[in-house]
């Protein structure tokens, strides 16, 4: 594929804030239609990379091509519409006067302007809200503001940074239908979270993020069956009496984690000479549970540290 | 009941704790709670106590001598010797070059309509024959006093110097006119007697140049006459531009602070990672300043002219180029402010800090012939001083619009000066 055909090519990308390297070489590609998730804890370096893209950020070294055109560039900037984590809109104007503003920013004019403005109240159900001020609509009406203040230019890259930090279950429901409108109608997503079950339902491939560094990356099958090949995650509770789980664990190729030990097994059956185990050595198991890895497990096994720390 | 009461105290001791920990954290507070108020005590100080100004103001005088007399000489010898006056009698020469005539009475208006002389003192021919007189309609011939009513203190300062001047200066008229007061009540002198007396007020000695407190014993007959115009409420204008420019300064420290709104909630960021640059944004905010800055001095003035019968509609063109000059000046002061602090708190206090400084020395507050001459100097810094002698030429003087040029460079010029400086601490906005 030539360059100017992919929406979006990451080479290499270093930055460094002083002492910290926010970014430490990341590479990657996303193809047309894909949806990313950058999964990762807060401070991975998600949204620096993000930032880069968006070309809010200048990388020490490295090169980012938006359809083969460098980040930051006017072109590039035309096809990207950034979400940023915070909410970046004018308090004081209404959703209407928000849209037309960031929409005018983009170069927009007439009837692509009032065309792009009523779809995104639209996308955003808050058609019925157009005249109202931020400052009167509720959180999580603000975020889906938010996020179309963004895409009222229709760009074909979409960058959502945490869009759902902050909102409650139901308007992220919301925010998940608005994501996969965007991806029905053809549009490349970039979706940062540390929320794995955001990632598993709207992204097809997923770059876990740790320390500035792409650690894996692959679909959530991929991911797993790396980390996990064909082994099934148990996980053990003790009575909280125990006080050498956590060496009893370790022992035995687990690690303990909030009180509970996390063993890898190949098959079921491989929990029997587990609990045997632990009767023989006098512990009081209260609950076990046998489960397929998911994000959160493969996050846990690359880095030893859970998605939320 | 103690221990609820040592509680209680302990309670307070925590609260008043607390309160300087976080006065000592914040910067603004901190400056605007000890800095500000010595600040202004020492710029009050210094304006009003004479620190660093050369002590108490001095009023400058034009002095023209159309009698060319003795009397006159000595007169005028004795204004230009005394220290509440800065008397001339001709243009200050500029550097190496000649010094310039003596004024005439035409050339003396003339410098005084153009704002270089609050008043001028024309002692005209004869009055060295009847310099002075005692009482009411006695023969006299007056000297002419022009003004600047714009300076209402300087006409009558001048009057009342110029009689206690006359008192020490003219010891000879004012003993002679004795003499014949004394002539006329006690039935004449003998000629030995009289010629004694002449012979003894010739031999009267120069006057000091320091003497005592002034008299106002209207010995000399004064003629005074407003030259600038006949006009009401002479002041308005003045106080519209002082006052105007000092609010619209923090309405453009306020305008200019939405930068530091924006960043701190990114919607900075996000503008910025559309196609609008940091000289665009700037540029549309620092617009968006001036034409608030402009509809509030349009405001103020039509207000003036609406109760104070300010004379606006016919100094419309002069008007509209000083808002436009003032408004852009005052704008990218705003810009400067915001561009120069990391945050809203900080930009406060320093905006309190700057706005009220050059509000001060710059005449908004009060007018700056009132300060002495150092500080009048120093208030040329500040661009109230130069909106307000804009103004003050367009409404006091009835100049043309093309007199206006300096005033219009300083602002204008000044305004992008400051805007380029805005820029350049902006690039911290534009990429991490």
């Amino acid at each position: 594929m030539i360059d100017n055909m992919i929406p979006l090519r990451i080479g290499s990308v270093v930055k460094r804030f002083g002492g910290l390297t926010a970014v430490s070489g990341v590479s990657l590609d996303v193809g047309e239609r894909a949806c990313l998730g950058l999964l990762g804890p807060n401070g991975a370096g998600k949204s620096t990379l993000i930032r880069s893209i968006a070309g809010r950020v200048l990388p020490d070294s490295g090169t980012i091509r938006v359809f083969g055109q460098p980040a930051g560039s006017p072109a590039a900037r035309a096809e990207l519409g950034w979400v940023p984590q915070d909410l970046a809109l004018y308090p004081l104007l209404t959703c209407r006067e928000n849209l037309e503003a960031f929409g005018r920013y983009q170069g927009l004019r007439g009837k692509a302007l009032s065309g792009g403005v009523a779809w995104c109240l639209e996308w955003a159900a808050l058609a019925d809200r157009a005249n109202d001020t931020v400052k009167t609509l509720s959180g999580g009406m603000r975020r889906r503001l938010n996020m179309a203040a963004g895409l009222v230019h229709r760009p074909r890259i979409v960058l959502l940074d945490e869009p759902t930090v902050g909102v409650d279950p139901q308007s992220r429901n919301r925010i998940f239908e608005m994501v996969e409108e965007l991806r029905a109608k053809g549009a490349t997503i970039i979706y940062t979270t540390h929320y794995m079950e955001e990632a598993e339902r709207l992204c097809d491939t997923i770059a876990i993020v740790d320390h500035g560094h792409v650690i894996a990356q692959g679909t959530k099958e991929d991911l797993v069956a790396q980390a996990f090949g064909g082994r099934s995650d148990v996980l053990m509770r003790f009575a909280s009496t125990v006080q050498n789980a956590a060496a009893w664990a370790v022992e035995r190729g687990g690690t303990l984690e909030d009180g509970a030990a996390h063993f890898a097994v190949e098959k079921p059956t491989d929990i029997g000479p587990l609990l045997d185990a632990a009767i023989r050595d006098g512990l009081e198991v209260i609950d076990v549970v046998l489960r397929r890895p998911n994000l959160e497990s493969v996050f846990l096994q690359l880095t030893g540290r859970d998605l939320r720390q | 009941m103690i221990g609820n009461l040592t509680n209680t105290i302990e309670m307070i001791a925590a609260i008043v704790g607390n309160g300087f920990r976080a006065l000592r954290r914040d910067r603004g507070a901190l400056i605007l709670s000890f800095i500000l108020p010595i600040a202004f005590f020492s710029i009050f100080g210094t304006i009003f106590g004479g620190r660093g100004g050369g002590g108490t103001p001095r009023v400058s005088v034009l002095v023209v001598d159309q009698d060319r007399s003795t009397v006159s000489q000595r007169l005028i010898q004795s204004l230009l010797q005394e220290p509440s006056l800065d008397a001339y009698t001709h243009p200050e020469a500029k550097k190496g070059e000649p010094v310039p005539p003596d004024y005439t009475a035409a050339s003396a208006e003339a410098a005084v309509k153009h704002g270089d002389s609050p008043a001028a003192l024309i002692i005209p021919k004869g009055f060295g024959e009847h310099p002075i007189a005692f009482g009411p309609g006695a023969d006299r011939t007056p000297i002419r006093l022009l003004h600047d009513s714009s300076d209402p203190v300087a006409a009558q300062m001048v009057a009342g110097i110029l009689q206690k001047v006359v008192m020490t200066a003219l010891p000879g008229a004012m003993a002679k006119l004795g003499m014949q007061y004394f002539e006329k009540a006690s039935g004449g002198l003998t000629p030995q007697q009289r010629e004694s007396i002449a012979s003894a007020i010739s031999r009267q000695p120069t006057p000091p140049s320091q003497t005592g407190p002034p008299g106002d014993t209207q010995l000399i007959a004064l003629d005074v006459r407003d030259v600038v115009g006949e006009k009401h409420n002479s002041m308005i204008a003045f106080y519209a531009a002082g006052i105007g420019v000092m609010f619209l300064l923090f309405t453009a420290s306020a305008a200019g602070g939405s930068l530091l709104d924006e960043a701190e909630s990114g919607a900075l960021d996000r503008i910025l990672s559309s196609r609008v640059s940091m000289t665009t944004l700037l540029a549309g905010k620092m617009a968006y300043s001036a034409l608030l800055a402009s509809a509030q001095l349009t405001l103020m003035f039509l207000w003036g002219a609406a109760v104070f019968h300010l004379d606006l509609f016919t100094h419309v063109p002069g008007f509209i180029v000083m808002t436009a000059a003032t408004s852009f000046a005052v704008a990218s002061v705003g810009m400067l402010l915001a561009s120069v602090s990391h945050t809203r708190a900080q930009q406060g206090a320093i905006s309190t800090l700057i706005i009220l400084t050059m509000s001060a020395i710059g005449g908004s507050m009060f007018p700056r012939y009132f300060m002495p001459e150092t500080m009048q100097k120093v208030g040329l810094l500040t661009l109230n001083a130069w909106a307000i002698d804009g103004y003050t030429k367009v409404f006091w003087r009835d100049e043309p619009i093309l007199n206006l040029a300096p005033q219009v460079a300083v602002l204008v010029g000044g305004g992008i000066v400051l805007f380029l400086i805005a820029r350049r601490f902006a690039r911290r906005w534009e990429y991490s």
